[in-house]
């Protein structure tokens, strides 16, 4: 499983980075963490012409948190938002994704924005840009813009990004103190993709659910909100009775199909417990 | 014969090689004028081959030569390219489905070897795979056994069958029996597929010295002298031309080290274009080149009394064997029906086995082979049996378990090999009270089938026995040193299971000296002893240990020969002290006999019967269909334990294999054949956090009175009973279901189905 | 392509094509064989070696990758005679079988007592995760990482 041959480049900027990638008509990618990329590489599902590694784009690995939220530099690793103590308090839930990703050597090298490049349907991070409406923001040889990150995935393994662009940031909206949050996540074995995982919050309104968020991974092409269910939350009491209700919603939204490791009605029925779970822990 | 060492938990020798990182694996090898062989495989499960056009390949910078079935000419086969033959049970309807060493005319499984591809390094040759331009017609293909059973795509026209044999296990007279039953149950279950796969993948290094007409072949594993053998006849050339080198081994489990096709392909590579030729699989090739094991769907009924006491078992099992008759192919097939019955006594058995020949990858022995599947369906079956007649599941396997003065237990024989076995010594009660007494049974068991927190508790309990030793023979040697030293040599393997500790223990107490002056164990390598055999069936302590004792006893011999003689006094006044030969007031030192050497062997053609008891408590979230093992414990019988903490190491590991072929390990393909789960993503192993709270107890109340060591083969009992007792944990916390687990794994995904379905009804 | 760093406290210089993985870099350029390969797709952890001090897959790096880089590896982390206190208990608790998966058993351990000395048995099992063995079934193996805490903990002032 040798890797295909490529060039290899290290630019020392985002500019010569993205005038890398345009120069190579399409056929090049950008290298981070390189722990989603390489796999492919060595089943040669892939096979660019050109890695662009992104290592010496030092601009790209700052966590800034502002009043305005968290900004999450491209090239942030996950193990730097699990030592960042700041991030408890300003973004639990993004913490708590986190924690399920893989195992500890991938920690130390896989970024935020490699996985959100990759959009594995499964993956956690896409699904936490999901729920909390994220940012994406992006440059290429047009200039920089913002992607919402409802639109950045567009289908298994598929985003909005253009050849020749590559991710900066992750903007995560402030995080209320106030706020309610979930996560639960089912995997066959610790650090596995999920089988199904639901990551919710609300915010509490003296009693009342308000500004709830659903966002699931692992039971379509890519990860998605679910506003059926938070139909069914928003301006009520989160009793057992909406949260049943919620479960049922959540398993109806989702169509996923049957794997290897699973069949669709199960997924279909998991997701709907992984929602009635994480708003069971939001409650308390 | 003192015990200092035997029995000792003596730290083991090779740990410290291998925990420093110098340990010599076969990809560690490196030679000059190096050629890397990397190997096409098909990408179809089943079809004819039409044309292979390597010109593009060719072309290829640091691609030396591509190998095809055209280059093979031996004048031994009616094609040209040699057949792999069976080791096992080589029997002549075998014969039509053995494999060639490269695909010619037909490809029948994914993975099935079409070209070999030398190169100047393995990224080239993978380079060069792309440019091979392959034609093959391809033909239905035969996933299932259920398809192979209907004949309409037939993988082997020669014999217009898919069915290579049916073993029929038998014993007394199961019919009359099952006439005067007054209660009996049928049930279908179904073992899913996976294999015993290794850490380490498989290699082969070769080397031609065409000067002298040597060929060296590195990566040997298992049972190197077989392999010889079988190399030998394919290549044309004497055994004593080749020489076989097994280095360290990143495991076996039954799976590495038989003879398969690239153990021919590379040293055929190598004397091709005269250069050394080294081939290391890939994980990608392993998962679809390395035997696989264990698919079998089997429907057995047992007939009993109203007190539960066994009358008989009845019935059929379909192995699906893949692609080809492999060497030991026929192990499994033959022990699931043969040994369904493990402990227990079954006076009368009639079952049958069809082996189906499917396009898939080639089926193996893995640790266990027909045994963890044999004990799967006897535990769910008498499961069931004690709810239905009201019994306590525990007391029911009490009445039923051979007793302790019923030994040798006569077990069903198997034709057409006819193949008889007896149990040895033991008492299975024994082991089950102390497994019932560590895992606190008489509590715990009230925990099943309740719903705590969320989770519905579980108990499973299953007995075993594990046969081990295959004879017919093992070879050891003694040899002095320069030093005074004393080198053992064996003709058995090593697979890590630490043979050169154990070795060592041994013969240090049959000679009476500190463990020290035994300075190196050799294993494996052809050139060491005269006549070996090899790592399986669990019978290196057995086999080897006891062919170290006659060796060390040939030794003194010859050393008290030899001694007297230069010592001017009797024979039987020498002794051996530490370093010093001493006779009658004098004495040499030992390195004055360097080179003197000594073989001795073990001749048997008796098994050995380690036996026991698993019992599992678990918890099921029966929503997400998942789960956790709180405590699982092993007592195991192992007659006489050499070194204690490898044992144990041999109990844990196994028992985690097995745990794994019980809930995460699937093989799978699809309806044409093409293999599904390519990666350590899609094939689960057991990790450290999925099996946490395992104990074992290993006892020695029971040597076997076969070898003169007493021990009994202790390798393989931790994974036999896995299977079975986790199936009957998951039905006994799912009891307010209904559920009754039939199939293994026992994925989330299944478990939470058979909810869904007991539900429904 | 040059590349230039660190392995096990020696500088090293090796010219390289980009695909090559610092795996097979060490293993085949630098006959460092005690790191080894089992899957070649970031799964089994045999590969581990510790990168500017952390433990990484080195068959998910490139070898270009670590230019200016630290690298140790279980080499690095072994002595010339005698054995380490972590590799020490790893032998007295029989934590390995066939040794395949040790190195990266090793240096991962290493890697987690050095950062955290304190860990208990359920973030072992947790780090250890990450590494697959098929002989010991992983008992043996945390309770040797477990007993290798008190070494650990002494080196940290």
């Amino acid at each position: 499983m040798k890797l295909p041959p490529f060039e290899y480049a290290c630019p020392t900027s985002v500019a010569e980075a993205v005038a890398l990638l345009a120069g190579h008509d399409g056929d090049a990618k950008p290298l981070a963490g390189g722990q989603s990329l390489v796999p492919m590489l060595a089943f040669r599902v892939a096979s660019p012409s050109l890695l662009v590694d992104l290592r010496k784009l030092e601009e790209l690995r700052q966590i800034k948190i502002t009043q305005d939220g968290v900004v999450l530099g491209a090239m942030v690793r996950w193990r730097d938002i699990l030592e960042d103590v700041r991030l408890a308090k300003a973004h639990p839930l993004l913490v708590a994704a986190v924690e399920h990703v893989a195992h500890y050597q991938i920690r130390n090298r896989g970024t935020v924005g490699g996985s959100m490049a990759h959009a594995d349907p499964a993956a956690e991070m896409p699904g936490i840009a999901v729920t909390c409406d994220a940012q994406i923001g992006v440059v290429g040889k047009a200039g920089s813009r913002v992607i919402a990150a409802g639109d950045f995935f567009q289908g298994p393994l598929m985003t909005a990004l253009g050849a020749d662009e590559i991710i900066t940031e992750i903007r995560l909206p402030a995080w209320p103190g106030k706020r309610r949050f979930g996560f639960q996540e089912f995997a066959r074995r610790r650090g596995d993709f999920a089988m199904a995982a639901a990551a919710v919050f609300y915010d509490d309104d003296s009693g009342t659910a308000r500004n709830a968020h659903v966002g699931v991974i692992g039971v379509g092409d890519r990860p998605m909100r679910l506003p059926s269910v938070e139909a069914i939350l928003n301006g009520q009491k989160i009793n057992e009775a909406v949260i049943a209700k919620a479960e049922a919603a959540a398993s109806a939204a989702v169509d996923p199909r049957d794997d290897i490791h699973a069949s669709g009605a199960y997924r279909k029925a998991l997701v709907g417990v992984m929602v009635e779970r994480a708003l069971k822990a939001a409650a308390t | 014969m003192k015990n200092t060492f035997i029995g000792a938990s003596i730290e083991r020798r090779e740990d410290l090689r291998f925990l420093r990182g110098r340990g010599t694996y076969v990809d560690d090898l490196q030679v000059p004028g190096l050629l890397y062989a990397v190997i096409l495989r098909s990408s179809v499960a089943h079809g004819r081959l039409r044309s292979i056009d390597t010109s593009g390949a060719l072309k290829i910078e640091g691609v030396h030569a591509v190998i095809t079935a055209k280059d093979m000419t031996s004048k031994d086969y009616p094609s040209g390219v040699p057949i792999v033959p069976m080791r096992l049970q080589p029997l002549p309807e075998f014969q039509p489905y053995e494999q060639p060493v490269i695909a010619h005319q037909k490809v029948r499984y994914v993975g099935e070897p079409i070209a070999v591809v030398l190169a100047s390094s393995v990224a080239v040759g993978e380079d060069a795979l792309e440019q091979i331009a392959v034609e093959i017609d391809e033909l239905p293909a035969v996933a299932t056994w259920q398809v192979a059973s209907e004949n309409r795509s037939v993988l082997f026209e020669a014999t217009g069958t898919n069915r290579s044999l049916t073993f029929e296990a038998r014993k007394g007279n199961a019919d009359a029996a099952f006439k005067e039953a007054p209660y009996t149950r049928r049930e279908r279950m179904r073992t899913g597929r996976h294999y015993g796969l290794t850490m380490e993948p498989r290699g082969v290094m070769a080397e031609w010295d065409a000067t002298n007409n040597k060929l060296t072949v590195s990566g040997a594993a298992k049972v190197p002298f077989f392999n010889r053998r079988i190399l030998a006849k394919q290549i044309g050339l004497p055994e004593s031309a080749i020489e076989m080198i097994e280095n360290d081994v990143g495991g076996g489990y039954g799976a590495r080290g038989e003879f398969y096709p690239e153990d021919f392909l590379i040293p055929f590579a190598a004397m091709h274009v005269n250069r050394p030729v080294k081939w290391i699989e890939d994980r990608r090739e392993n998962l679809m080149a390395m035997n696989h094991a264990r698919e079998t769907e089997a429907e057995l009924e047992i007939a009993c009394q109203r007190d539960g006491t066994i009358l008989a078992l009845r019935g059929e099992v379909h192995t699906d064997m893949g692609a080809y008759m492999r060497t030991n192919g026929a192990v499994g097939a033959r022990n699931a029906p043969q040994f369904v019955t493990g402990p227990y006594r079954c006076p009368h058995h009639k079952v049958d086995s069809h082996l189906w020949m499917t396009n898939k990858t080639p089926v193996g022995t893995y640790r266990g082979p027909g045994r963890f599947e044999g004990s799967f369906y006897m535990e769910r079956l008498l499961d069931m049996v004690a709810a239905d007649l009201g019994i306590d599941r525990v007391e029911l396997r009490r009445r039923n378990l051979i007793g302790k003065a019923e030994h040798p237990y006569k077990l069903a024989t198997a034709q057409p090999t006819n193949a008889h076995d007896q149990t040895d010594s033991g008492d299975y009660e024994a082991t089950l009270d102390r497994c019932l007494k560590e895992f606190d049974y008489a509590d715990v068991s009230k925990l099943g089938g309740k719903l705590i927190d969320g989770r519905y508790h579980g108990i499973g309990v299953s007995c075993f026995i594990e046969g081990g030793a295959a004879g017919p023979k093992e070879s050891a040697r003694l040899e002095v040193n320069d030093d005074g030293t004393i080198m053992v040599y064996m003709g058995t393997a090593s697979v890590g299971q630490g043979v050169e500790t154990i070795y060592a223990q041994i013969a240090a107490d049959a000679l009476e000296v500190p463990i020290d002056r035994i300075r190196h164990v050799y294993h494996g390598s052809t050139g060491i002893v005269s006549d070996g055999y090899g790592a399986y069936h669990s019978r290196s302590v057995v086999m080897g240990g006891s062919a170290v004792l006659d060796a060390t006893q040939k030794f003194m011999a010859l050393l008290r020969q030899a001694a007297g003689k230069r010592l001017g006094c009797d024979e039987s006044k020498i002794t051996l002290d530490v370093d010093k030969v001493i006779g009658d007031g004098v004495s040499l030192p030992l390195k004055e006999f360097v080179g003197l050497t000594a073989e001795g062997a073990f001749l048997n053609h008796k098994h050995t019967y380690s036996y026991g008891t698993h019992a599992a408590h678990i918890t099921v979230d029966a929503r997400l269909g998942q789960i956790e093992i709180v405590d699982y414990v092993v007592v195991q019988d192992v007659g006489r334990a050499i070194n204690p903490l490898t044992v144990r190491g041999q109990v844990i590991g196994s028992l985690v294999q097995g745990l794994g072929g019980a809930v995460l390990e699937d093989l799978k393909y699809d309806a044409q054949g093409q293999f599904l789960t390519g990666s350590l993503a899609d094939y689960l192993l057991p990790t450290a956090s999925d099996f946490p709270n395992l104990r074992c107890f290993v006892t020695e109340d029971h040597p076997s009175p076969i070898n003169p060591l007493g021990a009994k083969g202790a390798g393989e009992g931790g994974i036999v009973a896995a299977g079975g007792c986790m199936a009957n944990a998951v039905a006994n916390a799912l009891q307010s279901f209904g559920v009754q687990p039939r199939d293994l794994p026992l994925s989330p995904s299944a478990i939470w189905q058979l909810v869904q379905d007991a539900r429904k009804q | 392509m040059a590349t230039k760093f660190e392995v096990n406290g020696k500088p090293v210089e090796v010219e390289v094509e980009p695909r090559l993985t610092l795996a097979d870099c060490l293993r085949h350029h630098l006959r460092l064989t005690g790191t080894h390969v089992g899957c070649e797709h970031g799964v089994c952890g045999a590969c581990t070696v510790l990168v500017d001090g952390r433990a990484v897959r080195s068959c998910l790096m490139l070898a270009v990758q670590a230019d200016g880089a630290k690298v140790v590896t279980v080499e690095g982390l072994s002595h010339d005679e005698g054995l380490t206190p972590l590799q020490t208990s790893f032998r007295k608790h029989h934590a390995l079988q066939c040794g395949f998966c040790t190195p990266g058993m090793i240096t991962t351990a290493h890697a987690l007592l050095s950062e955290e000395p304190d860990c208990d048995a359920d973030r072992v099992r947790e780090v250890l995760s990450g590494n697959l063995c098929r002989c010991t079934g992983y008992i043996s193996i945390v309770e040797a990482v477990l007993d290798a805490r008190a070494a650990y903990k002494k080196a940290v002032p």
